[in-house]
């Protein structure tokens, strides 16, 4: 039960939806764009979550979009987890938002909620960081189209009445050789030690972590380690370790360096998988 | 701006239309067991962790206890009560599938859309669905049986022309 009130509004259009946003603003409604809801609700149930007015993007055609064209991958905010895992169009993608909550959640749970909700996993994030995906924002002053990863520090980086509309992949970074990896503390249950995301591009490895630090990455640092071919893979991995930005998570699921320690793991399993082991 | 009250709701479940008073910001959870008695549907943990609570909407799994209510006008909700003699409650009989029975509409529910939208389901896609469930009883091996049986069932059975 959420134990306070709010009022609930299910816009048609990306405008209707913004103009909604400053005129609930302007009434102190101190609004949030709402996906899935799962986020929402449960922390409203714990008081980490206060709003007077929430707004469905769920209606907005643009945000239920899922359109393979010939250059492009189009897919909606709104879209559930379980729609892009059965439509398919970027298994990379599909491998991370699998691994994601559990599947009946994952039928309400929204690539856009993922991604811009409180809790800092963010997993559907790291395929569309190493696919270098452009991210479509609506907000007051119109639509932007920006690379999703000059947009996303720690957090992505909206602004006030602002919210994604659609993310955008190039098709032939939806099919390259790519590799994930999700360890738990403990079997399928429970929140990542760390989640490795990585795709092979002429020759170069993009990767992304989740888990490690209190927010999901991609460093341009660890990856000229992770693909400098002149040393041994022992030390590239070594260095890419020691270029992770901090502070390093040490929590109930697992230590700073076991942490670090998994994280290297899943580096070798990353380059071997992906036939990048060698030294030139 | 509109006020924040509470809203007629006028919902689709189990095939009858319900009208209920409820607030726009209460769970599908909420109004279906103390607003209009419907109370299959089980509070478990009310965090989206345990299934108790799983209804459909429009034939999709869904925990009630992160879905408001409004969303789910115009859909059409079924619980526990609006199945009826349907395959997979005569499999957890058969199979015993349950002990104490708290988390059974929930298992029921979800396996129930399991069967619909995947008859052809293989070993990882039944795990996958039924992983979104707990008993804590420890069931699992007789639920697994049931589901199994049912879809086994509906494979063996002709098509209709």
């Amino acid at each position: 039960m959420v134990p306070f009130d709010f009022a609930y509004y299910r816009p048609q259009s990306i405008t209707e939806a913004t103009a909604l946003f400053a005129a609930l603003e302007r009434d102190g409604k101190r609004p949030l764009y709402y996906g899935g809801g799962t986020e929402i609700i449960t922390l409203s149930r714990l008081n980490l979550v206060r709003t007077a007015a929430v707004i469905d993007i769920k209606a907005i055609p643009e945000c239920r979009a899922l359109d393979v064209g010939h250059d492009s991958l189009v897919l909606g905010a709104a879209l559930s987890l379980a729609e892009l895992e059965e439509a398919n169009p970027f298994p990379l993608l599909t491998k991370a938002a699998r691994e994601v909550a559990d599947r009946t959640a994952r039928n309400q749970i929204t690539l856009g909620g993922n991604i811009c909700g409180q809790i800092f996993y963010r997993e559907t994030a790291l395929p569309l960081f190493v696919a270098e995906a452009d991210a479509i924002i609506a907000g007051p002053y119109g639509i932007r189209q920006c690379r999703f990863l000059d947009l996303f520090h720690q957090q992505l980086q909206l602004g006030r009445g602002e919210f994604v509309v659609q993310f955008k992949v190039d098709r032939a970074a939806a099919t390259l050789p790519h590799f994930h990896r999700k360890r738990r503390k403990q079997g399928e249950v429970g929140y990542p030690l760390v989640t490795i995301v990585a795709l092979k591009k002429d020759g170069t490895v993009r990767v992304a972590l989740s888990g490690v630090c209190p927010f999901p990455f991609r460093s341009a640092e660890v990856e000229a380690h992770v693909n400098d071919r002149s040393r041994p893979v022992g030390e590239r991995i070594q260095a890419a370790v020691d270029a992770f930005p901090r502070p390093i998570l040490h929590d109930i699921e697992g230590s700073a360096d076991y942490r670090l320690f998994v994280a290297a793991q899943l580096l070798e399993d990353m380059l071997g998988e992906l036939g990048d082991r060698e030294t030139v | 701006m509109e006020e924040t009250t509470k809203r007629e709701l006028v919902l689709s479940i189990n095939g009858e239309r319900r009208s209920i008073v409820a607030r726009q910001s209460e769970t599908l959870l909420f109004v279906l067991r103390d607003g209009l008695g419907l109370t299959g549907a089980k509070p478990g943990c009310l965090n989206g962790d345990c299934g108790a609570c799983t209804v459909l909407v429009d034939g999709t799994p869904i925990k009630s206890c992160m879905m408001l209510a409004i969303e789910t006008v115009d859909k059409d909700i079924t619980t526990i009560e609006g199945l009826d003699d349907a395959p997979i409650q005569h499999a957890f009989v058969r199979h015993f599938a349950f002990q104490c029975g708290y988390c059974t509409p929930g298992f029921i529910m979800n396996a129930h859309a399991l069967i619909e939208r995947r008859p052809n389901a293989d070993e990882a896609t039944i795990q996958e669905w039924l992983e979104s469930n707990i008993c804590r009883c420890t069931s699992y091996q007789e639920i697994e049986a049931a589901v199994k049986e049912v879809l086994e069932a509906k494979k063996a059975k002709p098509t209709d022309p």
